[in-house]
């Protein structure tokens, strides 16, 4: 639901139904809402018939990759002697992505009973959440709640009386959106600078502490319980399209907009119904002109481009970008896509951890060249240079952070030209109704 | 993610007459015991970094260099080695900063909604002269911030631990003043 707004009535609200309601954050809360049900038929069942559910309902990762859930869970391998690690990634830091934080501000009992799920199915004992820094508030209800169900015995050395031990613990970031990717995060709670890791080896193999490891999104765990309740057929109906996207997904919706906020929908939702109904359409005067879907990582489709897709993975790329995180920043025709471009590559220059050459320099130089333009002082060779530089900055690096700065500033000048251009030799552009 | 302030304005780093530096996690001292507890939950005592770091952080505002020594000691890593992971990481001061430590996203949805202006707001009612430096009065250090993940909220702002959602100018100097001292 469309938190901080009344629910639509074309969403389909099974994450965020008790979002803005205080009484689900307590432990009795939720189970007076049908909590720990899951959790309590998951104990009973062996963790490979817990991984066959999740895989048969289709759920897909929704962090970003969109990897088949059950399927990642089913690369642990249970009789290893080993110890197992589930790391719950609550790093939210893609920017025009805001649905973890709402999850775990209100429902924050959904999260533990699908961590601990999780972690029963991976033959894990110990699970990490791990919360950005700046996200005092989810941390403090997310702490909370976790002694209530320690206290409880709902997790802890006999979960649920189960005799299995289940402990989740959540790790505090501090400041670094590189640590949302997986291998980084493990080097964060580690304690070490949060730089990713080479792959191979695979978390499943070699993650947290060297052990095998799996590591999912806040909201897929968040899907988890709701899939042993209501059976994976149940799961796999929500589906308005491409049967590879099933069930419920949040979007975050931000930038210029009637009614930004979280929206939950079945995958394969028209995204053009979706903007103009459920967000109600753009600022008052105001047309929408280009759309981020999918957390700033992905590459920009114009409005006439969106107004033509469905809501799934496949939908998505169809039109040349990616569902995502599910953020979808949208500009109006106020905005200069130059300028907010520009701001966006500064953001992945800030952010690189400067590992890899292509990545250090690259989205620094990107962002210079960027400015540069803005500015007024840019040349069309500084067009071609940024079209070379994405092509060293794509796929030649360990994380896909430079990627990430490159599809959006590639995609945008493509779709977005004449603004650069106009920047370049002076002229108005035609696509910018007022602004820079 | 902030754009970490940079060096203080008047010298009152860990200068040469600074007072001895007061460890934090002394034998029979509540954080002694906190951490020893959180060491438990991870199979390394390296893990338990991060949170020392915040521990730190909280009781003394900023990490001094003998701060990151006491970890050091404390977790079984050098001083270098803790001080590389502080420096990793934009939540982490290395110096004092003002009382009320204001980060201000403007990463590009806020941006949409006019940060900018947010930012010129708290610079100018803060007497903040610029950003990263703390005001006159010690009271005050503003700063922007790479996305704060609330960006349906536009403006957030993160005032030492909370937010403030959908700040606008107008709103500055009101917020300002229910922060008090």
């Amino acid at each position: 639901m469309g938190y901080p707004h009344k629910s639509h009535p074309q969403e389909t609200p099974v994450l965020s139904k008790h979002f803005g309601d205080p009484a689900a954050r307590t432990l009795e809360g939720w189970k007076a809402r049908g909590g720990y049900t899951a959790l309590a038929q998951a104990l009973t069942m062996a963790p490979t018939a817990i991984q066959d559910v999740v895989k048969a309902s289709g759920l897909r990762g929704r962090g970003g990759a969109g990897f088949p859930t059950g399927l990642k869970w089913s690369f642990m391998k249970l009789e290893d002697g080993k110890p197992h690690y589930l790391c719950c990634n609550a790093d939210e830091s893609e920017p025009g992505t805001f649905k973890d934080r709402e999850i775990m501000r209100w429902t924050p009992h959904a999260l533990i009973e699908g961590v601990a799920i999780g972690a029963y199915a991976i033959g894990a004992e110990t699970a990490y959440i791990y919360i950005r820094g700046e996200f005092s508030e989810p941390i403090r209800v997310m702490e909370a709640a976790l002694a209530e169900a320690r206290a409880a015995g709902v997790i802890g050395p006999n979960a649920m009386g189960s005799g299995k031990r289940i402990d989740i613990w959540v790790h505090k970031g501090a400041g670094a959106y590189i640590c949302g990717e997986e291998t980084a995060l493990m080097n964060s709670i580690e304690g070490k600078r949060g730089n990713p890791r080479i792959k191979p080896p695979f978390p499943a193999v070699s993650g947290l502490f060297g052990q095998p490891t799996t590591i999912n999104n806040v909201e897929t765990l968040t899907a988890v319980p709701h899939i042993l309740n209501n059976g994976a057929e149940w799961y796999k109906g929500m589906c308005l399209s491409s049967p590879k996207s099933t069930g419920s997904k949040l979007f975050s919706v931000c930038g210029n907009v009637a009614k930004p906020g979280n929206y939950e929908v079945v995958l394969g939702f028209p995204f053009k119904d979706f903007l103009y109904d459920l967000c109600g359409g753009p600022p008052a005067g105001r047309k929408f002109k280009a759309i981020i879907p999918g957390g700033s990582s992905v590459p920009v489709i114009t409005i006439e481009e969106a107004e033509q897709v469905r809501m799934d993975y496949e939908g998505f790329l169809e039109v040349g970008t990616m569902l995502g995180s599910g953020g979808v920043i949208i500009f109006d025709d106020a905005q200069s896509m130059p300028r907010q471009l520009a701001r966006l590559a500064r953001f992945y220059a800030h952010e690189s951890c400067a590992q890899c050459t292509q990545c250090r320099e690259g989205t620094a130089w990107m962002t210079r060249i960027l400015e540069r333009i803005v500015a007024g002082q840019g040349t069309f060779e500084d067009l071609d240079t940024i079209f070379d530089l994405s092509e060293s900055m794509t796929g030649k690096t360990i994380c896909v952070l430079s990627d990430s700065c490159a599809a959006p500033v590639v995609s945008g000048i493509k779709k977005f030209r004449g603004e650069f251009e106009a920047l370049i030799t002076g002229r108005r552009s035609s696509t910018v109704a007022v602004g820079v | 993610m902030s754009h970490g302030p940079s060096a203080p304005a008047h010298g009152h780093g860990h200068g040469g007459d600074a007072a001895p530096y007061v460890p934090v996690f002394t034998e029979g001292s509540a954080r002694r015991r906190e951490l020893a507890d959180l060491i438990t939950r991870y199979p390394s005592k390296r893990a338990a970094l991060l949170p020392a770091l915040w521990m730190v952080q909280q009781d003394r505002g900023w990490i001094s260099e003998d701060a990151m020594r006491e970890i050091g000691e404390q977790l079984d890593c050098t001083a270098a080695y803790v001080k590389g992971v502080v420096t990793f990481y934009t939540m982490y001061h290395q110096h004092p900063v003002g009382r009320h430590f204001i980060q201000v996203c403007t990463t590009s949805p806020c941006l949409c909604a006019g940060a900018d202006d947010v930012v010129k707001a708290f610079l100018e009612h803060t007497g903040c002269k610029e950003l990263g430096l703390t005001s006159p009065d010690g009271k005050y250090t503003v700063i922007e911030v790479e996305c704060l993940g609330a960006c349906g909220f536009a403006t957030p702002v993160q005032i030492n631990e909370d937010y403030v959602e959908c700040v606008t100018p107008e709103k500055v100097p009101g917020i300002l003043a229910a922060l008090g001292d």
